[in-house]
């Protein structure tokens, strides 16, 4: 940790990683599940646009749109096969491919940052609005209606694979959750400890110099977008599981601009960052939640303008970087007594 | 014949409106290169105004053809003061900034008005045409869009503040070496966008009841046709809006309001995938 840019391709610091990891599994013997799995749900949403957003540059004001897709396809196909294997794996690919279209149709198109914005924005309204119109017998795939703004309730929730008797609910589901999350989180950080990591991180420093290279920036953002939508899929899907029902308010505007806080508040350019920052937000959320005088969108928007005007990397690099000019600063106060022989500099704190 | 005459008023009147819920974010974004994601929250709060300045028993036109669009002319003074002016160059962080700002908006309105719905009285009859009901505030909008319309290009053309702003605008170097104070031209042009808004707001609220979340209704479409128009100010504006307003009420009067407005978004990607400068990016590209 003494600074210098190390572009955020650190290696796994296993020992956090294991007392990280010890903790959360051994949470539910300590508290009840049904929070911490929500939130551990919030965390692996921000993960997937943390990745996009701190390493290759690109920002999505739907992601949203990714997140409700895969709570929507887990809930239909879960409803229509009646088990949840292959649903669960449909609301991984089905988001990604999606993606994959609307990535390739934008960055092929050379779109700038801020149309880019527009579209991904436009597509989560559009399904937004879609989903709330579709109340009608009319709306239905297969023999599942879409039910507009009531949604879809009553879907089988996971199972072990091969016996739907086996269901995951409560603590096992939790169980799930938290490998999800550290399974995620490992794919992170090989991703972007391997070469395609590394081109993409080239991207977003200079894009122009790594095409100049011979690498196709195009081709490497749309895969990173294809695999952090997939991500978002899988946190939606778990997210129906969650809540034994989808509505269109997972494709709402607050989602978007929910984990968009989560991540810059955390940290960009940070896999650690974005985790955190749902967590303990999203637990604000959910006090706040609790009592009718300051409303949550309020201390969002106050948090969101203050972090951009003051922190503009978000919190976990603000604070690295604090920790490394405080050990300087004691380094130096030390020689300084130690050559001066003087007292009493100790109590000061650093510039 | 009256029915043809129907859908085209109400094809007017949806040109018009996209026009007057645009202007304001237009005079920001096509003068300052500024996306203002609170935009939306300056409409509602115009709105606001007009009700309760009504309810206090002032004259409703008065309310909302002067008193919406100087209160938040002076709250977007505030905003520009305290947020916009220190990411002035850093496009993303204004639009996350100013998301954020809506957010905080929405909330306050909520804690002081609560989450309830508000509303006032039309102040114009309604007509008949042939066998049809037409709301007579309709064409009231319409000839005030136009009349905006007039207005702002003939201030940005013909007077010496338009021809200052345009110059800041264009190269603010030259403008400050030619003593002219480019953050005072901002700070004036964010105002101006601003008052525009809440100028928006407040006629468009007699016609739609009032929500402390009812920005977000405008936002999205204010912000497509602002961006498909590009750079140039009143062109940009009025070219997608003409589009986007014919396209959204001709798909609608042939399925439902919900398909003619997706209609409209999906146009708008296809668009931009087409024009990513705007549509006054490829054409018009020496107008206004």
């Amino acid at each position: 940790m003494t600074g210098g840019p190390s572009f955020g391709i650190g290696r796994v610091r296993w020992a956090w990683f294991i007392v990280a990891a010890v903790i959360a599994l051994l949470l539910p013997a300590v508290t009840n599940t049904n929070t911490p799995a929500l939130l551990l749900i919030w965390a692996l949403f921000a993960l997937s646009l943390g990745l996009m957003w701190g390493f290759a540059g690109i920002l999505s004001f739907g992601h949203a749109a990714y997140f409700g897709l895969g709570a929507y396809t887990y809930a239909i196909a879960a409803m229509t096969v009646g088990e949840s294997t292959g649903p669960l794996l449909l609301a991984i690919v089905l988001p990604a491919a999606v993606a994959a279209v609307i990535g390739a149709m934008m960055f092929y198109g050379r779109i700038s940052d801020v149309y880019m914005g527009v579209i991904t924005l436009v597509v989560t309204l559009i399904l937004f609005k879609f989903m709330n119109a579709t109340a009608g017998d009319a709306y239905r795939i297969g023999s599942v209606r879409l039910g507009g703004f009531n949604g879809i309730p009553a879907f089988p929730i996971l199972n072990l694979p091969g016996d739907p008797n086996v269901t995951a609910f409560g603590t096992p589901f939790y169980y799930v959750v938290c490998v999800a999350l550290l399974l995620c989180y490992l794919l992170c950080r090989w991703i972007l400890g391997s070469f395609f990591g590394k081109v993409l991180i080239g991207i977003r420093e200079n894009e122009s110099r790594v095409e100049l290279l011979g690498y196709s920036a195009p081709l490497y953002k749309t895969a990173i977008f294809t695999i952090s939508a997939g991500m978002a899929g899988l946190a939606g899907c778990l997210f129906a599981n969650w809540a034994e029902i989808v509505t269109p308010g997972v494709f709402s505007l607050g989602q978007s601009a929910e984990v968009i806080i989560w991540t810059i508040v955390g940290g960009l350019g940070t896999l650690v960052g974005p985790i955190i920052g749902a967590i303990v937000l999203g637990f604000l959320k959910l006090l706040l939640g609790q009592q009718t005088v300051i409303d949550n969108s309020l201390v969002l928007g106050l948090i969101l303008v203050l972090v951009v005007l003051l922190l503009p990397s978000g919190m976990l690099p603000a604070f690295s970087r604090w920790r490394v000019r405080r050990e300087r600063a004691v380094v130096s106060r030390r020689q300084a007594s130690s050559t001066r022989r003087r007292r009493g500099v100790r109590g000061e704190s650093g510039p | 014949m009256d029915y043809a005459g129907v859908v085209f008023l109400e094809i007017l009147y949806m040109i018009a409106f996209l026009a007057l819920i645009s202007a304001g974010l237009a005079v920001v974004f096509g003068m300052m290169r500024v996306i203002n994601l609170a935009h939306g929250e300056f409409v509602m709060i115009g709105g606001y105004t007009t009700i309760f300045c009504n309810r206090a028993g002032i004259d409703i036109w008065f309310a909302m053809l002067v008193l919406a669009p100087l209160v938040v002319g002076i709250l977007g003074l505030l905003v520009e003061r305290i947020v916009i002016r220190h990411l002035y160059g850093r496009m993303i962080d204004t639009m996350l900034a100013t998301w954020g700002l809506s957010l905080l908006m929405v909330g306050l309105v909520t804690l002081i008005f609560g989450n309830t719905a508000v509303s006032v009285q039309a102040p114009i009859q309604s007509y008949q045409v042939g066998a049809y009901q037409m709301g007579g505030y309709n064409l009231f909008i319409i000839a005030i869009s136009t009349l905006l319309m007039l207005v702002l290009w003939l201030v940005l053309r013909y007077t010496r503040f338009g021809l200052i702003a345009r110059g800041a605008m264009q190269n603010a170097d030259v403008a400050s070496s030619l003593g002219y104070n480019p953050q005072r031209i901002y700070m004036w042009t964010f105002t101006a966008g601003a008052a525009l808004s809440g100028l928006a707001g407040g006629v468009m609220a007699p016609l739609t009841g009032l929500l402390p979340s009812s920005g977000s209704l405008y936002i999205a479409k204010a912000f497509i046709t602002v961006i498909t128009g590009g750079a140039a100010v009143i062109s940009g504006t009025l070219a997608s809006s003409i589009i986007f307003g014919a396209v959204n009420q001709v798909v609608s009067f042939g399925s439902t309001p919900v398909i003619g407005e997706i209609a409209m978004l999906a146009l708008a990607i296809i668009l931009l995938r087409l024009m990513p400068q705007g549509i006054t990016g490829r054409f018009f590209r020496n107008s206004t």
